[in-house]
């Protein structure tokens, strides 16, 4: 089984959001920079569903020579080879043609990337890949079970879950419960610097949407404390103040 | 004088069923794409796939909708991701509609990448304002797991945008809805994903569109302790969630699981009883409209972000809280 994984470069969890130039630029000075966390729990169930020989797990990501760190974090986890389509990611559509460009003639049984990334949090790669190379995409999956050519998921939907099969090539968007993310060890870390790291060239892409500014979220005035024996002036308030109750 | 536009833009939103019914976040996607087709002066249509009573589909008119296709082929009772794309994407060909609103709900967010590129539309997910049309269509996003905002333009012809749940609110605006049966050809390979249970538990509020939430942390120490939680989120009929070392600790299930890297949520209140607000968690929670924090640290980071507080052991706290709704609902 071939299993390709697609990885985004974010900041770290624990980053400080600012920005610069007029709020129209993420401010990079001092971000630390990850595998974003859901692609890490796609990439350690594709090694999960590969281990004994049973297959290989290459990763793709679209960036420019920076993410090569974050690349090899990936192939420290476990992936066997690593792919780096050269070019900025201008926005998702760009990035999932890219993806679909690279693995249209390269036989993946599967293709998993995470349920969303932490910057700018679209949900989209993963269904845009599926429609351009015209295979099935489950979004935010919770569970993946492969037997043969026939995948059984559990998607998330509100209040409740959804079981579902599918056979041949499909991609897929992974959650929490998919798989525990795993760690690098020190082999891991060791033999990622020898494992092949391929970079390709960018094919011709429009993007169709531009990001022009960012805002942070309007800080709230200074907190209400209530007394802890003082309950019913917290639900007084709630209703007749807040209004939300 | 009427300002000079080459054409008006026509409207389209999906209205996502659930077991022949819509949610209030599907009535807030159709209020929403009802102010977008004011602001393109059309009207709005809307499209239904599944099993859904023409009774059902005439609500739709309450929140703007004035005309409302009706798909319910047999193979497309059941949500099938590829297909469902390929008949909304039909259906805003046929009808020359530009713009397509979807809300931005687990299912949305598998459907609006897809009709997207179909399209070769700019998709805007995660929504939280009507868009600026100003010289450029541009929309309010969350983005940084709602440590941020990005302001996106779609510079494409065709637009997609996913509505967040609570961000606009329900609106109603009542026309008379005509109701059309309409029809696309689905592709047999658009039909690979073949539904075989849905597991509903029927007596919880669902999470991610919930108006309400109570969430707990590590600070009641045991899955055994979430009873008054749960009590607490009866009373207000409210959702219940956690933080990120609880479902990591499986007290609770990871659909709970809310913060960066669990699921970002708006509701209007949000009511944190022993989580410290690490700065992972702040982020999912931050567009709460109302935060209530109980815990016992006053030095907690969550009192700085929060609206009300009580500094207090959540075992004390929250039955006293429980009693003084009881009492308030009388």
């Amino acid at each position: 089984m071939k299993i390709l994984v697609c990885i985004s470069n974010v900041p770290d969890t624990t980053t400080k959001i600012t920005f610069t130039n007029d709020n129209t630029e993420f401010n990079t000075s001092g971000v630390q920079y990850i595998v974003n966390p859901y692609d890490e729990i796609a990439l350690s169930r594709a090694i999960e569903l590969t281990e004994g020989g049973k297959g290989t797990v290459t990763v793709i990501n679209v960036g420019e020579a920076a993410n090569d760190p974050t690349i090899r974090k990936a192939l420290a986890i476990g992936a066997d080879d690593a792919v780096r389509v050269n070019a900025a990611p201008r926005d998702a559509y760009f990035v999932a043609k890219q993806i679909a460009a690279y693995a249209k003639d390269k036989d993946f049984n599967l293709i998993l990337t995470g349920r969303e990334s932490i910057d700018y949090n679209g949900n989209q790669v993963a269904a845009m890949v599926g429609e351009f190379l015209d295979i099935p995409s489950v979004s935010i999956i919770k569970k993946l079970d492969i037997d043969g050519d026939n995948a059984t998921i559990e998607r998330e939907i509100e209040g409740g879950k959804e079981i579902l099969t599918v056979s041949g090539k499909f991609i897929a968007s992974c959650a929490e419960g998919v798989a525990e993310p795993k760690i690098p060890n020190m082999r891991g870390i060791m033999s990622a610097r020898t494992k092949p790291l391929n970079v390709v060239d960018a094919v011709d892409a429009e993007a169709v949407t531009k990001v022009t500014k960012y805002e942070t979220p309007a800080p709230r005035g200074t907190v209400k404390l209530i007394p802890a024996d003082q309950t019913e002036s917290l639900i007084d308030l709630l209703h007749s103040e807040a209004k939300v109750i | 004088m009427r300002e000079f536009r080459d054409k008006n833009m026509s409207v389209l939103v999906y209205v996502e069923q659930a077991e022949g019914k819509f949610k209030k976040s599907v009535f807030e996607a159709v209020s929403y794409a009802k102010a977008i087709a004011d602001q393109q002066s059309t009207n709005l249509t809307a499209i239904s796939i599944g099993d859904v009573a023409d009774s059902e589909l005439k609500e739709l008119g309450k929140y703007g909708a004035s005309k409302v296709l009706n798909v319910s082929a047999d193979q497309l009772k059941t949500f099938v991701n590829q297909a469902y794309a390929s008949v909304i994407a039909a259906a805003a060909e046929k009808e020359g509609a530009d713009i397509i609103i979807l809300s931005n709900s687990f299912s949305g967010k598998g459907l609006a990448p897809r009709i997207a590129v179909k399209l070769k539309a700019g998709l805007a997910d995660g929504a939280v304002e009507l868009p600026s049309t100003d010289g450029k269509f541009s929309v309010k996003k969350t983005a940084f797991s709602g440590k941020a905002f990005a302001i996106t333009d779609l510079t494409s012809a065709n637009k997609v945008i996913a509505l967040n749940p609570n961000a606009f609110g329900v609106k109603e605006n009542a026309t008379d809805a005509t109701i059309e049966n309409f029809t696309a050809d689905v592709k047999q390979s658009d039909l690979g994903t073949v539904i075989k249970e849905i597991v509903r538990a029927t007596d919880k509020v669902s999470l991610p569109d919930a108006e309400l939430v109570v969430s707990a942390g590590r600070g009641l120490k045991g899955p055994e302790n979430w009873g008054m939680i749960e009590e607490l989120a009866g009373l207000l009929g409210a959702a219940t969630a956690c933080s990120k070392p609880v479902s990591d600790a499986d007290w609770r299930p990871h659909s709970e699981h809310v913060g960066q890297t669990g699921i970002a949520i708006s509701p209007n209140l949000y009511i944190a009883i022993g989580i410290s607000g690490a700065i992972q968690h702040l982020a999912g929670v931050s567009s709460s409209k109302v935060i209530v924090v109980i815990n016992k640290d006053p030095e907690a980071p969550f009192f700085k972000v929060a609206d009300y507080g009580i500094v207090g052991d959540a075992f004390e706290v929250v039955p006293k809280l429980i009693e003084a709704l009881k009492a308030h609902k009388g």
